[in-house]
Formats: structure tokens, sequence, C-alpha cells
């Protein structure tokens, strides 16, 4: 492994045993993985994973589903590619998009999550050398509980004109959780792991929340590791102000999504944060700030950068650490050259150059 | 024998009351002619208003408006007081029963309050005078302790009036007049402090605002207010939750605007967030189903949503912003935001000046952060969790709660504070920097359609920070808390 570490290098397998041992199913191919490009510019920035792995001789053999989220009609297709995950237990998928009406499906993005079990959702932020924002020297992880609390999707209307929509909090799946940060924090040398709640308003769910967080710290002492706790609006608030003083962060689902998108934001946008989901049987690898980015789909003018990284966090995944690196490395020299870039880091090169670009850094 | 009675007993309980009942039917006709005449009167000023705000004479609109206010509020007055004589009445019909039963009249509390506040009326106040000696006399009302007669409602009404004409001036001009109906006044800004202390108090154990307060703030409908502190402990509700609930302040607004010689990250900050103030996350209906399962509710009704929305647009049209957008997580909460949005579209029809549109709360905190500029053209309103966590990181950006101003506006009152916390550190140091309470002053009289007054101020803040000369500590500056506030007021001098 080269000596400085890159966005993406973290481990995120389960347990401190390192990557998981894939146990493979008679009926799979060992080398199988399941790919769902995904609504929006999914196509292009998955053509341009593909392209790379191809390049690489990355040992994958793809087993692709084109499930779209734009109409419900694509259910069918949904389940095989679901069962095609649970064959394969890992996956690299794009974002699906999820109607808004309530006549529409629901998201089909959760539901995986939920049907997997994939638990933890894990997104790093950290800034690119050769890519100044605003902020300089952000790097933090963000770890978040991905199948319970708002996302429930338990919701009634129990008079006309009053809803109800429950957040379901469990000890079982916020101690989980916790573990999993300080397990990350531990394999990746992080020094900090903070909880962001609001404990203060929801006493109860956001409360059991805490309340785990600090007995699971408590079981941590001997490591080292510091940890604290920050109501998730100061914690917005911190983040854009100085966001240096995170390092490892663990809450709830929605925080998770509002702090996700901060994180993005500070870094230079979500095309180039990486992420992925992690449980005990499956790990599904999408980029780190879930946005179909309809707007320029099919223009050719996505950054792969977030699909790429994510990838190369699933080559670390599989054992493949080797390729992992030359890939992301690749990517991060064009990145810090400054000579290709996409539309979003201020350059005008296209999806495709971008690709040919790291490909031609990896000769 | 009965002539002999009466003689020497004068008339019979059942006689008085009559006499009574004859009495303040009468009286109750009185009042009705005299609102039949307020009602004229008020009908043909308001004529003159409409007349005088098609001409453009603001000022005497106003004027006029001003009676508008009285003769509604004397109105109202005259009708209570036509309610509680008939309740007098209802009363003596009672004792009238009771004395068949143990033959003399009751002693009636009752009788005694509903008297004692009708003798405050000046129209019937001599009738009722002497009714209640009479009374006194039969043993139905106890002597009256508190004869000062105070007129306070006339007190009042100047106080509450400025508010109030704004608001009439709105409704009668359909809205052409009431936003640039100030009456154009040098400084001093014409408002008058009410210092009320909001500091808790133990009651039955509980700690609770004082009544003191409470009532100020009701009779006043517009506050300004330091920080808070809740105490930490169990069982003590917030005490800012007390206060919107007692004032039904449901919609929150936070603007940021990055203030010039404060160097952030940022410096095009012009951001309005409108938070719903007293539902969604914040039901504070939690329950733990079985050991380690918690449920907490989230709770959206029509209601409260098209009350926030509708004041939304109005703030975006009186502020001359030309869009409003809704944020949301519809896609994943499709019934409780969903309902949120429809509230929101059907207001947006009612305004269709202003544009409406609908963002999703994972692009709107990914785009503010990235790129503030665009936000500067709307009003941004949501649900109450979004809102807090959007308002905080909207401070982040241009230097935290120390430089943003709140205002809390509400059916029965509009409160008008300062978000930060109560930093008892630095109390009493003469070092706080009062930049955020200033600014949700500014905010207050803009509310209150004091333009001209928040404009001057305003920039008078802002050009002292920028000078950066007398700044406080927390600012990178040395001066204190005075020597910040007299460099505004010599600003504001020269201007």
């Amino acid at each position: 492994m080269s000596a400085t570490v890159y966005v993406g290098q973290e481990r995120v397998g389960r347990g401190r045993f390192g990557p998981r041992e894939r146990v493979i199913a008679m009926w799979a191919k060992d080398d199988a993985v399941t790919l769902i490009p995904g609504d929006g510019i999914g196509n292009e920035i998955t053509d341009s994973v593909k392209e790379i792995f191809e390049h690489v001789n990355a040992p994958i053999e793809w087993e692709q589903y084109n499930v779209s989220g734009m109409s419900s009609e694509g259910e069918d297709l949904f389940k095989q590619a679901m069962e095609s995950l649970r064959r394969n237990r890992v996956g690299l998928k794009g974002i699906l998009f999820t109607p808004i009406s309530q006549s529409g499906h629901i998201s089909w993005n959760v539901a995986m999550r939920q049907q997997l079990d994939i638990y933890a959702s894990v997104v790093l932020c950290k800034s690119l050398p050769g890519f100044p924002t605003r902020h300089n020297n952000v790097d933090f992880a963000i770890i978040r509980e991905n199948t319970e609390g708002e996302y429930s999707g338990l919701e009634h209307q129990s008079f006309p004109g009053v809803v109800e929509s429950l957040k379901v909090s469990t000890r079982a799946k916020a101690e989980r959780i916790c573990r999993f940060a300080f397990d990350f924090a531990l394999k990746n040398n992080r020094k900090k792991v903070t909880c962001v709640h609001k404990a203060n308003i929801m006493k109860l769910g956001d409360g059991l929340f805490l309340n785990t967080f600090r007995r699971v710290a408590e079981d941590y002492k001997s490591t080292g590791i510091e940890f604290n706790d920050m109501i998730v609006d100061n914690t917005s608030m911190q983040l854009v102000a100085r966001p240096t003083q995170f390092d490892v962060m663990v809450m709830p689902n929605l925080y998770g999504a509002i702090v996700s998108n901060i994180g993005a934001a500070l870094v230079g946008g979500p095309g180039i944060v990486p992420g992925c989901n992690v449980g005990r049987e499956y790990a599904l690898f999408e980029p780190g700030c879930r946005h179909v980015a309809k707007d320029i789909m099919g223009t050719n003018r996505a950054n792969p950068s977030a699909m790429i990284l994510s990838a190369t966090m699933m080559l670390r995944h599989l054992g493949l650490d080797h390729l992992a690196n030359s890939v992301a490395s690749a990517t991060f020299d064009v990145i810090n050259a400054g000579k290709v870039r996409t539309a979003d880091m201020g350059g005008s090169a296209t999806t495709s150059e971008f690709t040919a670009a790291v490909i031609k850094n990896l000769n | 024998m009965q002539t002999i009675n009466r003689f020497l007993y004068g008339p019979t309980a059942e006689e008085k009351v009559r006499a009574w009942q004859g009495k303040l039917r009468s009286e109750q006709r009185t009042i009705e002619r005299e609102m039949r005449q307020l009602d004229t009167a008020t009908k043909k000023a308001q004529g003159t208003v409409k007349q005088l705000a098609k001409k453009g004479d603001v000022k005497s609109a106003r004027i006029m408006a001003r009676e508008v206010v009285r003769s509604h509020k004397q109105m109202d007055r005259l009708s209570v007081s036509k309610a509680r004589l008939g309740s007098i009445g209802n009363q003596l019909q009672q004792q009238l029963a009771m004395a068949k039963v143990t033959g003399s009249l009751q002693k009636s509390t009752e009788i005694m309050k509903l008297s004692n506040s009708l003798i405050k009326l000046p129209q019937i106040s001599q009738t009722m005078r002497e009714m209640s000696m009479e009374m006194t006399k039969a043993g139905i009302m106890e002597e009256m302790l508190d004869d000062t007669l105070q007129f306070e409602d006339d007190e009042e009404l100047d106080v509450e009036a400025d508010a109030e004409v704004d608001k009439v001036l709105y409704d009668l001009t359909e809205g052409k007049l009431g936003q640039a109906g100030t009456v154009k006044e040098d400084l001093p800004v014409p408002i008058e402090w009410e210092e009320v202390s909001v500091a808790p108090i133990l009651k039955n154990g509980k700690t609770v605002i004082p009544d003191a307060a409470i009532s100020s703030v009701k009779k006043n409908t517009v506050a300004l207010k330091g920080p808070l502190a809740t105490p930490i402990g169990k069982g003590h509700v917030s005490l800012n939750l007390t206060l919107r609930r007692t004032f039904n302040l449901f919609a929150n607004v936070r603007p940021c605007l990055s203030i010039q010689g404060f160097k952030t990250p940022y410096d095009d900050v012009n951001t309005v967030l409108i938070r719903e103030n007293t539902e969604g996350e914040y039901s504070g209906i939690e329950h733990e189903v079985v050991d380690g399962v918690v449920q907490s509710i989230k709770l959206i009704t029509w209601d409260a949503s098209e009350r926030v929305a509708r004041y939304a647009f109005h703030y975006a049209q009186s502020q001359g912003r030309k869009r409003v957008t809704a944020v949301h997580k519809a896609n994943i909460m499709k019934m409780s935001d969903g309902m949120f949005l429809s509230a929101c579209r059907q207001v947006a029809k009612e305004f269709p000046e202003i544009t409406y549109d609908e963002d999703l709360l994972d692009r709107v905190c990914l785009q503010v952060v990235q790129n503030p500029k665009p936000y500067a053209d709307r009003v941004m309103v949501m649900p109450n969790l979004y809102g807090d966590i959007l308002s905080d990181m909207c401070a982040g950006l241009i230097g935290g709660l120390g430089l943003t101003p709140s205002g809390n506006i509400g059916r029965d009152a509009s409160i008008f504070e300062a978000v930060h916390g109560s930093a008892p550190d630095i109390a009493g140091k003469g070092l706080a920097n009062p930049t955020a309470l200033l600014l949700s002053s500014i905010m207050m009289l803009r509310h209150m359609n004091l333009n001209e007054h928040a404009s001057k101020i305003e920039s008078a803040a802002l050009s002292t920070i920028a000078e950066g000369k007398a700044i406080t500590g927390d600012l990178g500056g040395k001066a204190s808390t005075k020597e910040y506030t007299s460099a505004i007021i010599d600003k504001l001098r020269r201007a």
C-alpha cells in the first residue's frame, strides 16, 4: 500500500479481521458482481468504470441489470437484480429515481438497503489534492444507519388532514452501527468518533441512539479512540464553519442524508464522493452522495470519479487491493494534474475524456 | 297586609328582580342602538380610507384607519357588554327561583363580577351603578371593594394600534397600502418598550414563565426577547417551547445575510428560511413499544402546513422575493411531506406573481453549501426539523448564530429573538455581541412596517461592522458592547 492514504482506501469490512471472505454459493460464478447502473447519469459513469476495469483486466464479471425507477414497470427487473445481488453478495450501483407522488412506488434504493440489511452507509469526504475548494484539509467519514429511522416507510392519515409518519429507532440497530463506527475508526487509524443526534427534542428515539453510542464507546475505551456527541443542527453549522474538527461521524438515517450532502459540498460536490453500504452478508457500492442528476443525464458531462472510487472500494472489499490502489491513484493523479476535468470541477472535459485520461494514466 | 308589608319592607324580592330585569332590557336596547350607529360610522370610515388610499393620501388614510380600528374595538366591547347584561338577567331569574324556596335573595359573585365590569362602560355606567347599589342593599352583592374606574382599554389601544392599523389598511386597500403606508417620522423609532422578565419562576413545583410577561406580550402582540436558557434536568419543558405554545408561534423566520467585514469562506449568502414551528418531528409524541424499540411520530397537519406556506408567500411578497421553494423529502416520506407539498401548492395558486417550486432536502443542502448565491432570490419553506437544521447551517455560512436574527410569527403575537445561547461565561462583563438581537429588532421593525427605520439602523450596524473599528471580541475586535452600540448610534446621528 502506498504511503499516502487516499480517499476510498478505507477498509469497510465488518469486524476486525479485514474484508470479509466471500462465501461463494454453488450456483454463483466466483467473479460475478451485480451491476445496476441506475437512472440519470448512472449509465455514463458505470460505463466509465467498466471501461477502466476492462483495461486493468479486473477479474470481475458484471451481471448487469438496467433497472429504472422512472416508472413502476421495472419492478420485475428490480426483483431479478435483487436475486442477483443475493447470489453474488457484492454489487455496484448508481442511484435509482424515486417518484415524489404518493401513487408512485416506494424508493427502491431504500428497499434494497432494507431487504439486504446493508445497515451501514459509509461516505468519505476528503479534500482532494490539486482541487482547492472553500475549505481545506477536510477529511471525515460519515457512518449512517441505513435501514430504519425516518425511512421506515410507515405512514398513515389518522384523520383527513392529519398525517403521522413513524420514525422507528431500535437499540439493536443503534448498537451495531455504533460498533461499526468504532471498528471503522480503529481499522483506518481514525482518532475520534462523533455521534450526531437530536436527543434534546426526540428524547426517546434519539436518546436511545445516544445512550447506546455512549455505552458502546465505553467498550472501546481501551483503544484510545476519543468520542463525543453533537446535536445535528449544531453539527451542520460547525461543518460549514470548521469542518476539520470532524473525523468519524455516526448518526441515524435522515441526518446522514443531510450531513453527507453538506460534506460532499465541502470537498467539491457529489461527483467525487465515494460510498458504500455494508451489512453482514452483502456489500453494495454506490456514490456517497445519492443524486440521480437527471439534469445532465445523457450529455456525457457527468463526473465519474465518485463511481470509480466507489468501485475501487469494492475491489478492496474483494481483496484486490493491488488493482484498487492503481485505479484510485490513477484517478487522483488525473484530478491533481488538473488538465482533464469535468464541468462540476470547473473543467470542460466529457465523461469519456476523463475516463480516457484515467486509462492513459494507468499505463 | 300586603300594602303594610310593602310600606315596611319596600318591594318584594320578586318585584325588585322584575324591575332590574326591565332596566337591563332597556340598557341592552341602548347598546344595540349604539352598535347600529357605530356600524354605519365604521362603514363610512372604511369608505373614506379606500378613497384616500386611491388618491395616495397615505397619512390621512392612516388616521382614518386608526379610527376604524378604534371602532372595531368599541364594537367588540359593546357586544360583550350586551352579552353580559343578558347573563345578569339570567342570573337574576335563577335568584328568583331560589328566593321562592329560601324566601330571600342569595349573594351571587357571578352577578357581582358582571356588574363590576359593566360599570366601566360609559354608556350604561350610571344605570349600572344605581342598580349595583340596590342589589348590594338586597344582599345579592357585596359592597364594591375596588371603586377605581380604569379605562385601561383605551391606553391599550394606542400601543396595539400601529400593528392593527396596518392590518386594516392592508385589508381595506386590498394590499395596496399597509406596506407602503408607514408614517414618515424621524428617529427615534416610535416604539415604547415595556420591559418584562421572562426568567422562569417556580409555580406549583414547575418552572414557568411569569404571567406578567405573558400578558404583556399578549397585549402588545409584538415582543423582542433575549436568549433564554432552559434549566437542565428532568421535567422541565423547554421555556422556548412554552412561549411557542402560548402564543401559537407557528412560523420561524430565519434570514441569513453575509456581513461585510466578517470574513467567512462564503461572501454571497442571502437566504431566507421559514420553518414550520409547531409540529413535525418535534411533536414530542414518542413511546417505547417494547424494550429497545422506540417510535417517534412526525406529525404533519394540513392546517399547520397551509398557514406556514401562506406566511411564506406573504413574506416573499412583502420583502420583494420572487420565488418560494418548498424543501421536502417526499420521495421517502410520501404522505407526510407529500401533504406539506400539496398545501404549499394550493397556497401558491393564490400568489400567481410569485414563482413556486419544490426541491429535495438533499439537493438544497448540497447546493446551498456549494454555492449559496442562487438562493438569494427566494424564500425557502419547510417542515420543522429540516428548517431547524438548514437554518443553523445557513447561519454557519455567515459566521454563526451571533450574526443571525430570528422571528417567530404567531397567531396571537410575534416574538423576535436572538437564537444564540445565553453565554453565562461572559454575562455581565459588557463584552457580548448584540448584533443578533439588533438584527432581530430590525426584523421586528419591518414586521411592524417601520421599514425606513429598519433600513437606517441596519445600514448603520452593518457599516460599523464593516469598518471593523468598534467590533466586539467574537468578531475579532476589542470593543465592549457599549462602545459598539455607541458607534452605531454615532452613525445614525450622522446619517
